[in-house]
């Protein structure tokens, strides 16, 4: 008897989609050694062919840090909360340059995997989640010279550093929500690829990066929240620097900012899955 | 006797696919959606009857129901837009029906191109392991059949080299080694035996067979009549996006070859008045053919051919010759050819040309015609014919798609120069 008719093999049955679609998030799971793959595959060729290899993941951060400590800390004066201004910046430089990083590649990624959604099955959602879990290695990579500069300053985490993975988390999930929307959107309107530089840029002056979150009035401050990348970049801050109080309120609206957008950019994404081969 | 439901590993029931044109053609930007959306209103008011509707979609594939049996081989055939890679892409879930359904008993791998995401600066060993896990391999799976994939793609020593170094026919070979390791219980396949060279070619199609006889189910969509003949046991004959005929191999391919309804392959016009050209000459017949009018069936790669044009020529005493410009299907002019320029009377002129056998590749060529006046003024152009040249009993048991525009059969020799067992130290002197 041959060993493939065994056991009666499971049915699939193929048609249009239409009404209410269900994530399918099983789906993903099976996938997982595929989104593994992608993950390596994205690490591994990043910096191929580069003169300083993943020194790069150092450099972008680094200089953006010099550069702020001195027009804002120095030039300007923003308060820092008490904290040395460099330290300050780089705390929060680093989860947003994860975030921002991963969006952008997120955003372009369907587009930029055409060639494996108009020749093979998986589901989707490996692309995006592959390119945003790819940005990991350089936030880990710049993290060490975070843990540097914490050393040189001579300030000690206290307690609360053990919420760090949570907050870094927040980031990923935001860079996610907002890259599945823009993935999608992107693989039919190619407006979005323009859009994403000016929008990052846009977006980090709305974010604490190079300020703190106090200057901006006490009963407003929680709604700043609606911004996730606020509730993340004053998290690690708290978590990391140990500046008293933690984010509050903030960041609470800040995950559940998050979770909202999260949600509706699964449901928006799964249901222009099916056109995508069509149309990339 | 009723089928047991577990005996059929594929059923296709009405599979419907529409495509709104030029939807593929170019990408839409936000501008496009607003220029249509402020246009609609008038759009509508101009198109009452939204005939247009009708012409911006097309059916690529409309009522497609066939069933394919477990561990049966079974071939796609059709002509280029007959849906075939329409519905290979629906079997293998990466595009979805308009209408209809399919049910699938098994695993589905489907293998529409060699070397989906392989990535450049990758080495051969990695692009294994990538490659594998795309085409939907587990890790461990890869693993186990490693050491007979890169056996398979004789690509031992280059393994950790990344793969832009390779040469295009070890890229090929890797690419199809994986794809052929891999061992769902249903296979979807698109024309992806025509890779590397003929040893490799052979290796290729005795893994088909291979994989055939192992009881596993297999789509198998090919332009290649030998290679369908040579696999499969049953054809799905798919024309315009229908199914015309579904049967056994060698009932349905002789019909298939035969209805060359793509190709015009003779064009007559009875009355001058009526004519193409102008008043100085008008076309009377032109036709390609088989050379031998006797002949019944099928134009082969084998078969000598003959052009003819026929045309009335207007003015006493003026030097006209006939020329024949050869297209292929992707408009690119292949050759052109012409009779001597001669002092022509008024009246009815044949001009014939032949085309000799084994000179023509197994594709669909069209015969465009001039009239030169004094060998330098065109004053005739027509679209002229077109012939479907099909593909005939090869010499080689090599079944891929013969690269290349003509397939001219030419003269070789090959002589042994010296005969040496060691190649170390050998020179080559006379």
């Amino acid at each position: 008897m041959n060993p493939l008719q065994k056991e009666t093999p499971p049915v699939l049955v193929i048609r249009a989609s239409r009404g209410f679609l269900r994530l399918n998030l099983k789906d993903v799971w099976a996938y997982r050694e595929l989104l593994y793959f992608l993950v390596w595959r994205d690490i591994k060729v990043r910096y191929k062919q580069t003169a300083l290899g993943a020194a790069w993941a150092i450099i972008q951060p680094v200089m953006t840090m010099v550069v702020f400590s001195v027009f804002f800390g120095r030039l300007a004066k923003v308060p820092s909360d008490g904290i040395p201004y460099p330290v300050f910046a780089f705390a929060a430089l680093l989860p947003w340059q994860l975030f921002a990083f991963s969006l952008t590649e997120s955003s372009n990624s369907l587009v930029g995997s055409q060639n494996l959604i108009t020749k093979v099955y998986f589901p989707r959602l490996v692309i995006p989640l592959a390119s945003v879990l790819a940005g990991v290695v350089d936030f880990g990579i710049a993290f060490l010279v975070l843990l540097g500069l914490l050393i040189f300053y001579g300030i000690k985490p206290t307690a609360a550093v053990v919420w760090l993975p949570l907050f870094v988390l927040l980031a990923l999930a935001t860079a996610l929500s907002v890259g599945l929307w823009f993935s999608a959107l992107n693989v039919k309107y190619r407006d979005v690829r323009y859009t994403i530089p000016f929008l990052t840029q846009l977006w980090m002056f709305a974010t604490p990066v190079a300020y703190s979150s106090t200057l901006i009035p006490q009963p407003w401050r929680a709604w700043f929240g609606l911004n996730p990348m606020a509730g993340v970049v004053e998290g690690f801050r708290w978590a990391l620097l140990g500046k008293s109080g933690g984010p509050g309120g903030l960041l609470w609206v800040s995950v559940a900012a998050v979770l909202l957008l999260l949600t509706g950019g699964l449901f928006y994404f799964r249901r222009m899955e099916s056109t995508f081969a069509d149309i990339a | 006797m009723v089928q047991p439901m577990n005996d059929i590993a594929i059923r296709a029931d009405g599979i419907g696919k529409l495509y709104k044109l030029g939807a593929r053609v170019r990408y839409r930007t936000l501008r496009d959606t607003f220029v249509d959306v402020l246009t609609a209103p008038f759009r509508a008011r101009r198109n009452k009857d939204s005939a247009t509707d009708a012409t911006r979609t097309f059916w690529a594939l409309k009522d497609v129901s066939f069933e394919v049996k477990q561990g049966e081989v079974v071939g796609v055939i059709g002509r280029n837009g007959a849906g075939k890679s329409t519905l290979l892409k629906i079997l293998s879930r990466i595009t979805e029906p308009t209408e209809g359904e399919a049910r699938i008993h098994g695993r589905v791998g489907s293998l529409l191109e060699v070397g989906t995401g392989f990535h450049p600066e990758l080495t051969g060993r990695e692009n294994i392991y990538l490659n594998g896990a795309i085409l939907g391999m587990k890790r461990a799976e890869i693993q186990a059949r490693f050491d007979d994939i890169v056996g398979f793609a004789e690509v031992a020593k280059f393994i950790d080299t990344p793969v832009k170094h390779y040469s295009s026919g070890m890229y090929m070979r890797l690419a199809f080694a994986v794809a052929a390791h891999l061992e769902p219980e249903i296979l979807v396949i698109d024309e992806v035996l025509a890779v590397g060279d003929l040893a490799f070619q052979k290796k290729c199609l005795g893994k088909m067979r291979e994989v055939a006889r192992t009881g596993r189910t297999v789509l198998f969509v090919s332009h290649n009549m030998t290679a369908i003949r040579n696999l499969c046991s049953r054809v799905v004959w798919l024309q315009h996006g229908k199914v015309n005929r579904v049967g056994r191999v060698a009932d349905v391919i002789g019909d298939y070859l035969k209805s060359s309804s793509d190709s015009v392959t003779r064009l007559e016009w009875p009355n001058f008045a009526e004519a193409p050209g102008d008043e100085q000459v008008r076309l009377h017949r032109v036709s390609v053919g088989a050379s031998d009018s006797e002949r019944v069936g099928v134009v082969t790669v084998a078969t000598p051919l003959t052009v003819e044009v026929s045309y009335w020529n207007n003015t006493a005493d003026v030097t006209l010759n006939v020329c024949i410009e050869v297209y292929s299907l992707e408009e690119m002019c292949l050759f052109c050819s012409f009779d001597s320029p001669r002092v022509r009377p008024k009246g009815l002129i044949r001009s014939t040309c032949e085309l000799p056998g084994n000179f023509l590749n197994d594709s669909t060529y069209q015969f465009r015609v001039l009239i030169v006046r004094d060998a330098g003024t065109i004053i005739l152009k027509h679209e002229g014919v077109t012939i479907e040249v099909h593909d005939g009993e090869r010499s080689v048991p090599y079944y891929g798609k013969w690269t290349g525009a003509l397939r001219p059969a030419l003269n070789w020799s090959t002589e042994v120069l010296s005969e040496t067992q060691e190649m170390e130290n050998v020179t080559a002197d006379f």
